[in-house]
């Protein structure tokens, strides 16, 4: 009997899935300048490439994202701003700018890239460009 | 872990955020006390506490999560504040390469008496959560003027 699909199942899976792709080498070398931050998932959507980035506490107007052929540029800056005269007693979070280049290994339609900024999390989404799709052949 | 109140005065220098380049804090999983009774991860949102005059304000990142996702309860002097994740926004991608994993917030802590459990409020932008505890009146510092 199957079992009724449970929505944490399909929870842990999916974690279980995106720790099994840390590190790979879909990149390539194509990781490039600038530091780590922000961490970004890399996801394929159909033929197109979706862009996930964890930014808590980055303003949308902090942001700047710029393409080029196949690179992505993610720049900006994170402000942690705590009132005058205050006691600090725990500090985790931290602040300061980053400035991040990504290159995917597929070609990008630079026009329809769009991006999406909610609740700290930015969505980048490359169209793969028509010409790079992978044509199909009809075996006769 | 307490939220006591302290005396301890940081100078503005101390907490002025510096800017620097932004290195990658690794998601903590979360280690509860309790059974949980659902198998997906947890995870600690990173968070900032600090105290004011009249109030004690807790922030906290938790990237993902909407206003309606946030729950935020006290009992037994535990405040325990929890975010989800809409998890179906993930649907239909495939992952080719990934840095961190996604999962609901969770994060639990003993309030003092110092605390008015009355007067806790809440608010959400860009994914970071900041709870302002007010401070019980009795807590309050009383200032005496010097004639």
């Amino acid at each position: 009997m199957a079992m009724l699909s449970d929505p944490f199942d399909a929870l842990l899976e999916f974690q279980q899935a995106l720790d099994t792709y840390r590190t790979s080498s879909w990149l390539g070398t194509g990781l490039s300048s600038g530091g780590a931050y922000p961490p970004l998932n890399v996801f394929r959507k159909g033929d197109d490439i979706v862009i996930i980035i964890e930014v808590p506490g980055v303003r949308k107007a902090d942001l700047q994202i710029q393409v080029k052929d196949n690179t992505i540029r993610i720049a900006g800056a994170k402000s942690v701003r705590y009132g005058d005269d205050v006691a600090l007693h725990r500090r985790e979070r931290r602040a300061g700018s980053f400035d991040r280049a990504v290159t995917v290994p597929v070609e990008i339609d630079v026009n329809r890239v769009t991006a999406e900024c909610r609740d700290g999390m930015l969505a980048l989404f490359l169209p793969r460009a028509e010409r790079d799709k992978p044509k199909s052949i009809t075996v006769r | 872990m307490r939220l006591l109140p302290s005396s301890a005065m940081h100078t503005t220098e101390d907490i002025m955020a510096r800017s620097q380049a932004l290195e990658v804090q690794e998601k903590k999983e979360l280690v509860s006390k309790e059974e949980k009774t659902v198998p997906a991860r947890y995870y600690v949102p990173t968070t900032d506490i600090y105290e004011t005059e009249d109030a004690l304000t807790l922030v906290m990142e938790m990237p993902g999560v909407d206003k309606q996702a946030v729950d935020v309860n006290v009992e037994n002097d535990v405040l325990r504040v929890e975010g989800r994740i809409d998890f179906s926004k993930y649907e239909g991608l495939e992952p080719l390469y990934t840095e961190y994993n996604i999962g609901y917030f969770a994060r639990s802590f003993t309030l003092s008496n110092k605390i008015d459990q009355q007067r806790i409020s809440a608010q959400l932008d860009d994914g970071v959560l900041t709870l302002t505890l007010k401070k019980a009146k009795e807590a309050l510092l009383k200032r005496i003027p010097v004639n």
